[in-house]
């Protein structure tokens, strides 16, 4: 039972890629030993397959030798099939006769022997060859894109991506899980290093996604489930009460002014539960969309059922309190998806010694930008709990960062933004600041000088990372609002104790807590350290390996803000250039389902996910449907009667490569017969 | 039976999305690991068939490694779990024709686990090249004389004829 | 039929049961329309005729050769050869010429265990045996030396002995689709060569049983449940092996509340029918949890070999067990190398 290798005329071309595959392996060798493989017309070593005197090597070759099959010996298929089959094309070759063989990431750069990787590359080559004789020439499909793309997380990742899409006039689809767009830059006093106001710089184009026809906002709101494939996802959003009716409220705030609670009673979640709010409230003043919600926890009507619901009188004729709102289910068709889903500040109460939620006067950043902003609690006076001006701050560098027993990466922004809420800090108290750090980083346009310009004002910097956080008690036993900060000074060589009146603990950045869930729904993959991955980290750092769907913001990595702003523009574009098209050339390689030798036994009807399998009742066998069909193969694999093709993948062709791979073990063909 | 020349081979079949993903990272940060697994790219660990087990080791493999997304991670959402439902089945069946679960290793690994991969890839070569060789084929040689009994048998039937014409 | 001069037919048997040779005549009547078609020169079962009159044969003599069983012993690779090359066209006739069937299944074991069985640890057929007394391949005699057929540790198809040209499946092959393989020899409207001779689809389109999805929380053995006679036994958990079977048969076994055994092998194509059948199995197992689908397996799959590989054993990609070299079982073995 060998497979039958059909008539071929194999070019083999195995490439040295510089010295990364000729360095590690003998390619002459690898060559002759290609060249002696059953149909290969011939083999051929080369600097750079992939450059343009590469391809014309093989086009030249196809035209010369009537080569119609290809091997390109090289790096990994993931990298450069595509342009492979593309210089197949162009000399007239079906792209689908060509295939890769990977030495590079496979064999090269991974083995340490020379001798090891020739023979290891040798059968990833015979491999390739008895694959490629039982290609066969393929088309691919076009279907048609739906030209609106969704949109993920309203932080101004999203804006940015929706704002750019709107401008192309594309329909887009933002979904924010918050009652306003904004995301945390929202919540951001002034931004580094230029000190321009967070509020002043995202309004406006908060606003303009409001106003714009072509964007359909919907804010408190959650995607709960994603269907289809690149060009037609098929996406279903929640839209979750907010018991006030977007299309007729006119953001008067009168429900506000007359919820039966005279005074806000309950922490506002957005000011991170230092400021109070009413049952019913605007999250923030320059709300986006600027329509009240009604949280159905504290509302008294809501919870209990029992109020006098002044709330609806005083809306009156307008008619926009809506308390008897449910949660709605929109359905939306889009051709792309960009995820732009954000993070979450690390939370700094796993580490008792910080003393976060025991002390009063520890903050983290996030909650210190909000009391010094003129908008926030405090109307941005910057006070400790008892309503002190603080005197002595210590900033604490590297919080859940750079720590192997929280997160061992950088979270990249800190240094900056403890840079500018030291100078914040220092202009609006002049209290005397310490930043405590393990190592500044400021690596940007305009970063060093700001660093320079905060040590000229006096901050002190302190090289070292803090042990503790620790109260002061007074003489009399009495606690104080000082504390003493315990830090490992690897300057001085010695450890220091700091008495400070406030604490600013500077969080790191992670990944959202609903990550893996966001992920597995749109078919993305997550990096180690939890945010998701891009298609390529140098060169498709918007794409996924989900090729409809792209990502923008600090979902994919901790950036700041104008990083942040180029990659979402970037994502924009990536979706644009897609939809833009019009329509997609799908890869054959779906499964067919042969109906003279299918019985209808149904084993495969439950198998696939994408429900492309249909069960036709009438003539007893099933059928799959190209369009919905991703090429998984599974269903190929589990029919008893064979009757299912994985084209591109078949049965036969991947027998080929079992047989290549293991060429130089294979049993004798015949057995001795002797009479 | 281990033999320090024994050089196990081993077939991997790597699903696009998430290990042979890995593989490529694991070449791109120029890890080195086993140089045994021979690698066979599929879409999705779901397309293995048992078929392709049972065919290399009738084609002399020494071991098997399929490797896919984790369970729950699968690019087409839960085609893995039906590799993991035939694995077992595969694990029951081996022992009893005398092949040691050992020599199959199915692997989850993502895109991002290049290290875990690399790492999969040394332990089963090593647990492979303490089994031995499998060297299957060599079973179905006939090795009780037969060649000579046939010869006899021939002879015997000449002679006959002889005597009869 | 009978316009043509008359062909030449043999029919043989190898290691079977003998059931190929008695199926023949499930043709009924039309066994006479054989005999005017035919002159049957070889048929051991039925009429008297001798090897010796074949192998004066010219090559190529015989029209057709119908072969039941599979190669267990020396003697039978030698008919095998021999009719090879006296017959125009040999049919592997029957499952156990096909893929090995139930005398395949003793590829679980070698020589020596199979001879353990039978002669030391004594069976219900054999006598009481105290001098374990065993078949010896060649005994001195006064006369001269006698031989026996050498007994082969693994019992091989026919097609892995010798060319053939058709395969007719079944255990044994039904009475119609004998008919219709002489049928077509006769008129000389044969399929390409090497195919098999039959439908290529599978059981449960010849099953009158309703099917819907499947997902298999449980397997039952036969004993213990009573199916319900309407809905596929499958996913009553009953291990069916119609799915995979090759159809033909008419779905005779589900009909009478009985899963497929699978005797009529493969479909076209299908390089391990055990695979195809663990592969489908499996997939429609319905648990997500490695520890439960482990339990449902073992619980209810105790013996794959015995139920997948029951007829294909010997056609299957690893053929049979691994054979013990290291003297716990080996045969005569290792030391009588072949030349």
């Amino acid at each position: 039972m060998i497979t039958t290798q059909k008539s071929a005329r194999i070019g083999v071309y195995i490439c040295h890629c510089g010295t990364n595959i000729a360095g590690a392996l003998d390619v002459e060798q690898l060559t002759a030993f290609a060249d002696k493989l059953p149909q290969v017309v011939l083999a051929k070593n080369y600097k750079y397959m992939c450059s343009d005197p590469g391809q014309d090597l093989v086009k030249k070759d196809i035209a010369e030798h009537g080569l119609d099959r290809v091997v390109v010996v090289a790096c990994s298929p993931l990298l450069h099939e595509a342009t492979f089959r593309k210089a197949a094309e162009d000399a007239g070759l079906n792209p689908f006769l060509v295939q890769m063989a990977n030495i590079r990431e496979q064999v090269a750069w991974v083995t340490r022997d020379k001798v090891d990787a020739l023979e290891k590359a040798k059968a990833h080559v015979a491999a390739a060859a008895r694959r490629v004789a039982q290609h066969e020439p393929l088309e691919r499909k076009s279907v048609p894109i739906t030209p609106r793309v969704l949109i993920v997380g309203g932080g101004i990742a999203g804006i940015e991506a929706a704002l750019t899409l709107a401008d192309a006039d594309k329909e887009v689809i933002l979904v924010e899980r918050e009652p306003s767009i904004g995301g945390h830059m929202s919540m951001f006093d002034k931004t580094f290093p230029t000190l321009d106001c967070a509020a002043c710089i995202l309004t406006p184009k908060m606003t303009a996604v409001k106003s714009n026809p072509h964007i359909k906002l919907l804010t408190h709101s959650e995607v709960e489930k994603v269907d289809g494939a690149v060009g037609s996802y098929k996406v279903r959003v929640r839209r979750k009460a907010r018991y006030i009716s977007e299309e007729n409220c006119v953001g008067c705030m009168a429900c506000i002014d007359e919820c039966v609670f005279p005074k806000p009673k309950f922490p506002n979640e957005y000011d991170q539960g230092l400021g109070l709010r009413k049952p019913v409230y605007l999250p923030f003043p320059q709300a986006v969309p600027p329509v009240p919600i009604i949280d159905p926890e504290t509302c008294l009507q809501l919870s209990k059922g029992q109020c006098k619901q002044k709330c609806v009188e005083a809306c009156g004729e307008r008619q926009a309190v809506l308390l008897e709102q449910q949660d709605s289910i929109e359905e939306f068709e889009v051709g792309a998806i960009i995820v732009a889903t954000g993070f979450k500040p690390f939370n700094p109460s796993v580490m008792p010694y910080y003393g976060y939620g025991t002390l009063p006067n520890v903050y983290t950043s996030l909650e210190i930008e909000r009391l010094i902003n003129a908008a926030g609690p405090t109307g941005g006076k910057l006070m400790l709990r008892d309503g002190s001006t603080p005197k002595r701050v210590v900033i604490v560098h590297c919080v859940g960062s750079r720590d192997k027993n929280y997160h061992t990466y950088c979270s990249k922004v800190c240094c900056m933004y403890s840079l500018k809420l030291a100078h914040l800090v220092k202009e609006k108290t002049e209290a005397e600041i310490f930043n405590c750090y393990i190592d500044i980083r400021t690596p940007g346009k305009g970063f060093e000088e700001f660093y320079n310009r905060v040590q000229n004002e006096g901050v002190h910097f302190i090289r070292g990372k803090v042990g503790d956080v620790s109260p002061v008690v007074s003489d009399n036993g009495q606690p104080t609002n000082m504390m003493t900060i315990q830090v490992d000074d690897t300057l001085l060589g010695k450890v220091r104790k700091i008495d400070a009146d406030m604490v600013i603990l500077a969080v790191g950045l992670e990944p959202q807590k609903d990550a893996e869930e966001v992920r597995r729904m749109f078919g993305i993959s997550c990096s180690t350290e939890g945010f998701f991955l891009e298609k390529h980290p140098k060169l498709a750092p918007v794409n996924t390996a989900n090729d409809g769907v792209f990502l923008a913001g600090v979902c994919q990595g901790v950036k700041d803000i104008p990083e942040t702003v180029a990659q979402a523009s970037a994502a924009a574009a990536k979706a644009l250039a897609l939809i833009d098209r019009g329509s997609i050339e799908l890869e054959p390689n779906t499964a067919i389902i042969d109906e003279e030798h299918c019985s209808g036994c149904r084993v495969c009807n439950n198998l696939c996910p994408f429900e492309a399998i249909e069960y036709d009742e009438e003539k007893g066998v099933s059928r799959v449907i190209a369009e919905l069909c991703k090429g998984c193969g599974t269903c190929v694999a589990a029919c008893p009667a064979q009757a299912i093709t994985g084209v591109h993948f078949t049965n036969n062709q991947i027998i080929a490569e079992i047989e290549g791979v293991l060429y130089d073990s294979a049993p004798p063909r015949k057995e001795a017969v002797s009479v | 039976m281990s033999d320090d020349s024994f050089e196990p081979k081993i077939v991997g079949f790597l699903c696009n999305w998430c290990s042979y993903t890995a593989s490529d990272l694991a070449g791109t940060a120029r890890m080195k690991y086993a140089p045994n697994v021979r690698i066979i790219r599929v879409m999705c660990s779901g397309r293995v068939d048992p078929t392709f087990l049972l065919k290399a080791f009738a084609m002399g493999a020494d071991g098997v490694m399929i490797a896919g997304c984790h369970p729950g991670d699968c690019h087409y959402q839960q085609q893995n779990y039906k590799t993991m439902r035939r694995y077992a089945m595969i694990e029951q069946m081996l022992p009893q024709m005398g092949i040691e679960r050992e020599r199959v290793k199915l692997v989850w690994a993502s895109a991002a686990e290049g290290q875990q991969l690399a790492e999969a890839i040394d332990e089963l070569s090593e647990a492979v090249r303490k089994l031995g060789p499998l060297n299957w084929s060599r079973n179905w040689e006939e090795n009780g004389g037969r060649i000579e009994a046939l010869e006899a048998i021939v002879k015997e039937h000449e002679e006959a004829l002889e005597v009869q014409s | 039929m009978s316009e043509k001069p008359k062909g030449k037919l043999a029919l043989y048997w190898a290691a079977s049961c003998g059931g190929c040779d008695i199926a023949v005549l499930q043709i009924g009547a039309r066994i006479l329309d054989v005999a005017a078609a035919f002159d049957i020169v070889l048929w051991p079962c039925a009429a008297d005729g001798k090897v010796r009159d074949v192998e004066k044969m010219a090559d190529g003599e015989i029209d057709v050769c119908l072969f039941n069983g599979g190669i267990r012993t020396s003697e039978q690779e030698y008919m095998a050869q021999l009719l090879r090359r006296k017959s125009k066209v040999l049919v592997a006739f029957g499952s156990c010429a096909q893929e090995g069937c139930i005398p395949g299944l003793a590829n679980m074991n070698n020589r020596r265990e199979i001879f353990d069985s039978v002669y030391k640890e004594g069976s219900a057929t054999t006598p009481e045996n105290s001098d374990d007394v065993r078949p010896q391949p060649e005994t001195e005699m006064p006369e001269g030396t006698l031989h026996l057929p050498v007994f082969y540790d693994t019992l091989k198809t026919l097609n892995q002995t010798v060319e053939v040209d058709y395969y007719l499946p079944g255990c044994p092959p039904e009475g119609d689709m004998i008919w219709t393989a002489i049928t077509a020899i006769v008129e000389g409207k044969l399929p390409p060569p090497g195919s098999v001779i039959g439908a290529n689809t599978t059981v449960c389109d010849e099953c009158k049983r309703t099917r819907t999805e499947k997902k298999i929380k449980k397997f039952y053995r036969t004993w213990q449940i009573k199916p319900d006679p309407d809905i596929c036994l499958l996913e009553q958990g009953l291990i069916c092996c119609g799915i995979a079977t090759r159809a033909g048969c008419g779905g005779l076994c589900p009909e009478v509340n009985s899963p497929c055994i699978g005797c009529h092998g493969p479909n076209d194509g299908v390089q391990d029918y055990g695979a195809r059948m663990m592969s489908a199995l499996a997939s429609v197992i319905d648990s997500d949890d490695p520890e439960e689908i482990e339990q449902i397996i073992r619980d209810g799959v105790p013996d794959p070999v015995g139920s997948f590989y029951r007829f294909s054993l010997a056609s299957s990609l690893l053929r049979r067990k691994k054979r013990s070299t290291n003297g716990n079982g080996a045969a005569a073995a290792t030391k009588t190398k072949a030349s």
